[in-house]
C-alpha cells in the first residue's frame, strides 16, 4: 500500500503523515506527478487561502493531474474546497470534480468557525463504524452548501455539506488528522475503502 | 452545534514543562509530550505550548519538540513564545504545529500578522494580548505583562482582526493567577465588537468560572494552566458539569 500526500506548499502536511503513522501506515509527501499517479491512495490536503493554493497547484501542473486520478482520493479542508467548481474566496476556479460552489458563511455566528462540531447524515464506507453526531475539528470561513454529492452534514447557522463523494473522489471539510480517535478511524476507513 | 473549547496551557523551557504538575500517572512530569497525551485523552479540545526559554538554541529545540508533539497528539495545538518573524512561523508549522501565537512581536511590528496570515492563512494565526486596567482603561502590556503600553485593548484587538488574525487569546493580567474568575466584562465586549473567536485566559479557579466566562464573557474557548496541572479541576468532570448547565461542549 502506497499512500501519497500531495505536498504543494499549502499547509500542515506533517500532521497527516503522523496520523497515518499512528495508524501503522507509511506515506510519501510528494509533488511528483509520477509518484502520485501510481499511489494506491492519494490525500490532497490544504490550509490557507484558496486562490494562492490554486496557483501553487497550477505551477506544478497538479491541477490537471488530480481530476484524472483513478485511485481513491481524499481532499481535506481546503483540498476538498478546491475539488469543487468554484471558490468564492479569492474568486477561484476550482478543479471541477464536485459540481458545486464554495461560499462564505453569512451568519451572526463567529467567522471563521473554529473548533469541534458534530456531523450527521453519514453515508458511504468512509463513515463505517462512525457514530452519528460525532465531534470533528473544523476551521473554515467558506462552506459547501447541501448538495447531491454530500455524504455528511453539519450545522453552523445553517445545514451544510461537511463531506462529499463522487466516484473515486472523497472530500472532508473537517480535519480527521486532528479529530482524536474518531478522526483517525475515518482516515483508516479511507485507506481501507474499495472502489 | 459548535462547542466551547477547553484549552490547557503548558509552559515549556528548553524542551521541558516548567510548572510543577501533579499527575501521579506520569512517568516523567517534565515531558510535554506525555502530559499532552493525557490531556488529549481526557478530552481537552486543544493545547497551547508556551515556550519561555531564552537560550540561543531555543528555535531548534522548540522545533524538535513540536515535531514530537505532532507525532503523538491527535488534537490541534498552538505554539507561542518569542515568535518574531515569518521564518519562525514557517519552521514551527513545518514541524507540525497547527497554529502559532504571536504576542509582543505583533505590537512592535503589526505587519507580521498580515504577512503570516497571507502566507499560511488566518486559521493558524492566534494573536495573544496581555492587558490590564490602568485608571479603568484596558491597556495592552508587553513582555509577559511587565511592560505597559498606551495601546487600548479593544482598538488593538480590532486592528489585529483586520490584519488577518484568526483568533485572539486575551489574558487579563488583573485576573491571571488570582483564581477568582476570568475578566468577563472585557471578554464580552471583545466578543461583541469582533467576529473572530476569543479565547479567555487568566483567573480560572473553579468550574463556575468556566461557566461564567462562556455565558457572561461570551468566550469561545477558555485556557487555563495550574488548575489542570495540579488536578484541582479534572477536564472530563469540568466538561460534564458545563454540559449539565446547557453549555455546548464535546464529551
Amino acid at each position: 500500500m502506497t499512500i501519497a500526500i500531495i505536498d504543494y506548499g499549502a499547509g500542515n502536511v506533517k500532521s497527516i503523515e503522523f496520523a497515518l503513522q499512528r495508524l501503522g501506515y507509511k506515506s510519501i509527501l510528494t509533488s511528483d506527478a509520477d509518484v502520485i499517479k501510481v499511489a494506491d491512495r492519494v490525500i490532497f490536503p490544504g490550509v490557507g487561502e484558496a486562490s494562492s493554493a490554486m496557483r501553487m497547484l497550477e505551477n506544478t501542473g497538479l491541477n490537471t493531474l488530480i481530476p484524472q486520478l483513478k485511485q481513491p482520493v481524499l481532499g481535506i479542508c481546503l483540498g476538498m474546497q478546491l475539488m469543487c467548481d468554484y471558490c468564492e474566496e479569492g474568486n477561484t476556479k476550482g478543479l471541477g470534480i464536485f459540481d458545486v460552489d464554495v461560499i462564505k458563511f453569512h451568519t451572526k455566528l463567529k467567522v471563521p468557525q473554529v473548533g469541534w462540531n458534530t456531523i450527521h447524515n453519514l453515508k458511504t464506507d468512509l463513515f463505517q463504524g462512525i457514530d452519528e453526531e460525532s465531534y470533528m475539528y473544523l476551521v473554515h470561513s467558506y462552506y459547501v452548501p447541501k448538495h447531491k454529492n454530500s455524504i455528511a452534514s453539519s450545522n453552523y447557522g445553517l445545514e451544510y455539506s461537511v463531506a462529499l463523494h463522487k466516484n473515486n473522489f472523497y472530500g472532508v471539510q473537517f480535519h480527521p488528522e486532528k479529530s482524536g480517535k474518531v478522526g483517525e478511524q475515518i482516515l483508516k476507513n479511507f485507506i481501507e475503502i474499495s472502489i | 452545534m459548535l462547542t466551547k473549547r477547553i484549552i490547557p496551557c503548558l509552559d515549556i523551557k528548553n524542551g521541558r514543562t516548567v510548572k510543577g504538575v501533579n499527575f501521579v500517572e506520569l512517568r516523567d512530569a517534565g515531558d510535554p509530550v506525555e502530559l499532552a497525551k493525557i490531556y488529549a485523552e481526557n478530552y481537552a479540545d486543544e493545547l497551547v505550548f508556551l515556550d519561555i526559554s531564552a537560550t540561543e538554541e531555543r528555535r531548534k529545540t522548540l522545533a524538535q519538540l513540536v515535531e514530537e508533539i505532532a507525532k503523538h497528539i491527535n488534537i490541534p495545538f498552538t505554539v507561542g513564545g518569542g515568535i518574531s518573524s515569518v521564518e519562525d512561523v514557517a519552521l514551527l508549522l513545518k514541524s507540525g504545529a497547527d497554529k502559532v501565537s504571536i504576542n509582543s512581536a505583533a505590537v512592535k511590528n503589526p505587519q507580521l500578522i498580515s504577512e503570516v496570515a497571507k502566507r499560511f492563512g488566518s486559521q493558524c494565526v492566534v494573536v495573544a494580548i496581555d492587558a490590564k486596567q490602568i485608571d479603568g482603561n484596558w491597556k495592552v502590556h508587553l513582555v509577559g505583562g511587565k511592560q505597559p503600553t498606551e495601546i487600548d485593548l479593544f482598538e488593538w484587538a480590532k486592528k489585529v482582526q483586520d490584519l488577518g488574525a484568526g483568533e485572539i487569546l486575551f489574558t487579563s493580567m488583573d485576573n491571571d493567577g488570582t483564581k477568582a474568575g476570568f475578566a468577563n466584562e472585557a471578554l464580552a465586549r471583545l466578543s461583541d465588537e469582533l467576529h473572530i473567536p476569543i479565547i479567555a485566559s487568566g483567573g480560572a479557579g473553579n468550574v463556575k468560572h468556566f461557566e461564567d466566562t462562556f455565558i457572561l464573557g461570551k468566550a469561545d474557548a477558555a485556557l487555563a494552566a495550574s488548575v489542570f496541572h495540579f488536578k484541582e479541576i479534572d477536564i472530563q468532570d469540568l466538561k460534564r458539569e458545563l454540559q449539565s448547565k446547557g453549555i455546548s461542549i464535546r464529551i
